[in-house]
């Protein structure tokens, strides 16, 4: 009887990425008998490699571990070796940083946003494709990503593995004028991004809903990028230094990389559908009331929609980037100085797709005895998995390549950094 | 005429740097170059102006370390399953493919790869790569020389 065939569904591997990872779905009498994402290639080897270097070096070595979110890296590096050691940073330093984030949140959103994700809803196999029938949007997608870039290069040096960012500030602060020299652009991304608001809002979104616990950072009055408390909406709210007691990793047979749970509650979300509901009234009222206009309520529980939220985010990141840039004055030294003492730090910072928290133990010299680091991939792994399980129950008796297509889909409404891989996976389906 | 020659890659990958090295040969020998990391948008924005590009890269390990291949991407659209190995795969061949889609490819690009081996993080270049990187560098100084003499000799004097 068909119904009873048994289908698995692999998504291959592939080489060479920020992170490498596979797909494998069994399907038997159309319900779902198993889902394995597989992840290879997490970034735990970089916490073996800053063991013995000096807390100076941590933010050079672990803007290496991501190409699209070297700066997330940094700021949680900073920030938790800050901590460690009691540095206070200047108030014009804390601005560079959130302008630093706003790079970063604009080239990694414009990129998924356009160049990933719309590509699955306007039914085109890659950007390439879409770029035949969709130029000018195309066009307004990379614009809006080399503006983006133009941040990260000015702030970090460079625009990919930035190389400013130290331990007490930066090496060198930018001045007024250069920073100045952004504004129009910025005033175009925020317009580009209320239109991207607009255009993937009118996509069609599958009538898919889970029950979710959100987690991200909350601070009283900001849109949080690298300060707040760890918060949920089931009622979690932390100081970083109190993660490892509240979440812990699992170790599964089918990955390298440790599924990240809540303890005694499981999988839980991070990123920008977390944020977006846990923070929705510390957006700017621009961004809320495209939001609004949207039709994106401030408890969004379809993680297709994430595209709409990160297009929201975009609006936020030009919008905040504009304020920084008109509030900033360069401070009186670029950074603070640091002493080198015994000590621990821990740290959480928003990376563009979701939480990332480190800990370092600095020994009284002040290199690193050991080091602790938790991506958003790992966070979201276990509940990717879980969204599969349930989304492919309710496509179970589509055509394989319609379901594969949707799986790398589901995948990428977390814009994993293993998104790159699905973009060439191929499908083996076995039937009994 | 307007030539910009790029070598793309990453130092911190193995044979990932054949790219890079190839650049930094020709700089040596005084021909301006340009590095890039492969992220599209940014190669579309360094070759964007110029009406000749000669670009060098990595190309993912097929067995043949250290093999090289030219293609002339204005004419020809480029192989899937070669450049599979950038940001978010987000790389060279989408540059140059987007780049066609929306019509604003240079007049005339052309790609050297060379198929590396090993490409984990803090590799070694093998040897058959390190070997290609010379030969290339040599073919490229050739190239620019014919389509610009005055670029392949800019920084002699």
């Amino acid at each position: 009887m068909s119904r009873e065939k048994s289908r698995t569904i692999k998504v291959e591997t592939l080489a060479r990425v920020e992170g490498e990872g596979a797909l494998y779905v069994k399907l038997k009498g159309g319900q779902v008998q198993e889902v394995k994402l597989k992840i290879y290639e997490p970034p735990r080897f970089f916490e073996a490699f800053l063991r013995g270097r000096h807390f100076s070096e941590v933010p050079d070595i672990v803007a290496r571990i991501c190409g699209i979110c070297p700066v997330a890296y940094q700021m949680s590096a900073v920030h938790a070796i800050e901590g460690a050691l009691g540095v206070g940073i200047d108030p014009s330093v804390r601005l560079l940083r959130r302008l630093f984030y706003c790079g970063e949140w604009i080239q990694s959103h414009a990129l998924h946003v356009y160049m990933l994700h719309a590509p699955d809803f306007l039914g085109y196999p890659d950007a390439i494709a879409m770029a035949g029938d969709h130029q000018a949007i195309v066009q307004q997608g990379l614009r809006l990503k080399k503006v983006g870039n133009q941040i990260v290069a000015l702030m970090g040096g460079r625009e990919i593995h930035p190389v400013s960012a130290a331990i007490g500030g930066f090496y060198k602060a930018p001045s007024k004028s250069a920073l100045t020299g952004l504004v129009d652009d910025l005033k175009w991304a925020l317009d580009a991004s209320l239109a991207t608001t607009r255009w993937v809002s009118g996509f069609e979104f599958p009538d898919f809903e889970q029950d979710y616990e959100f987690v991200s950072l909350s601070h009283p009055e900001e849109y949080p990028f690298n300060e707040g408390r760890i918060v949920s909406n089931r009622g979690l709210d932390i100081d970083a230094s109190e993660y490892e007691e509240n979440f812990t990793e699992q170790q599964v047979q089918h990955s390298n990389a440790l599924h990240s749970v809540l303890r005694g509650r499981g999988s839980y979300m991070v990123g920008p559908i977390a944020r977006f509901n846990l923070n929705f009234d510390r957006l700017p009222d621009v961004a809320k009331q495209v939001a609004r206009d949207c039709g994106l309520q401030a408890h969004c529980r379809n993680p297709f929609r994430s595209i709409v939220v990160r297009a929201v985010e975009l609006v936020f990141a030009c919008h905040e980037a504009l304020r920084v840039i008109r509030e900033y004055e360069p401070p009186s030294a670029s950074r603070a100085q640091a002493a080198a003492r015994a000590s621990t730090g821990q740290a959480a910072t928003e990376a563009p797709r979701g939480l990332l928290y480190h800990r370092y133990v600095l020994d009284q010299d002040g290199l690193i005895a050991s080091a602790k680091i938790i991506p958003p991939t790992s966070q979201n792994q276990k509940r990717i998995e879980e969204d599969l399980w349930h989304f492919v129950s309710q496509i179970a008796t589509r055509p394989a390549e319609e379901i594969t297509w949707r799986c790398e889909q589901a995948v990428r409404n977390y814009d994993p950094c293993i998104s790159c891989a699905t973009h060439f996976l191929r499908l083996q389906l076995e039937c009994d | 005429m307007a030539i910009r020659i790029i070598g793309c890659g990453n130092f911190d990958r193995g044979d990932d740097a054949a790219g890079l090295l190839v650049a930094r040969r020709l700089h040596a020998l005084g021909v301006v170059t340009v590095e890039q990391s492969g992220e599209s948008t940014s190669l579309m924005d360094c070759w964007n102006g110029f009406e000749h590009v000669i670009l060098a890269d990595a190309t993912a390990p097929h067995g043949r370390p250290g093999q090289t291949f030219i293609w002339k991407a204005h004419a020809d659209k480029l192989p899937e399953d070669v450049f599979a190995c950038s940001t978010h795969a987000f790389g060279v061949r989408e540059a140059v493919e987007l780049a066609r889609a929306m019509g604003c490819l240079p007049q005339s690009l052309f790609i050297y790869g060379i198929e590396g081996k090993q490409f984990s993080l803090g590799a070694p270049l093998c040897p058959e790569v390190k070997r290609a990187v010379g030969s290339v560098a040599q073919q490229l100084l050739e190239l620019t020389r014919l389509i610009s003499p005055a670029q392949a000799t800019q920084n002699r004097a």
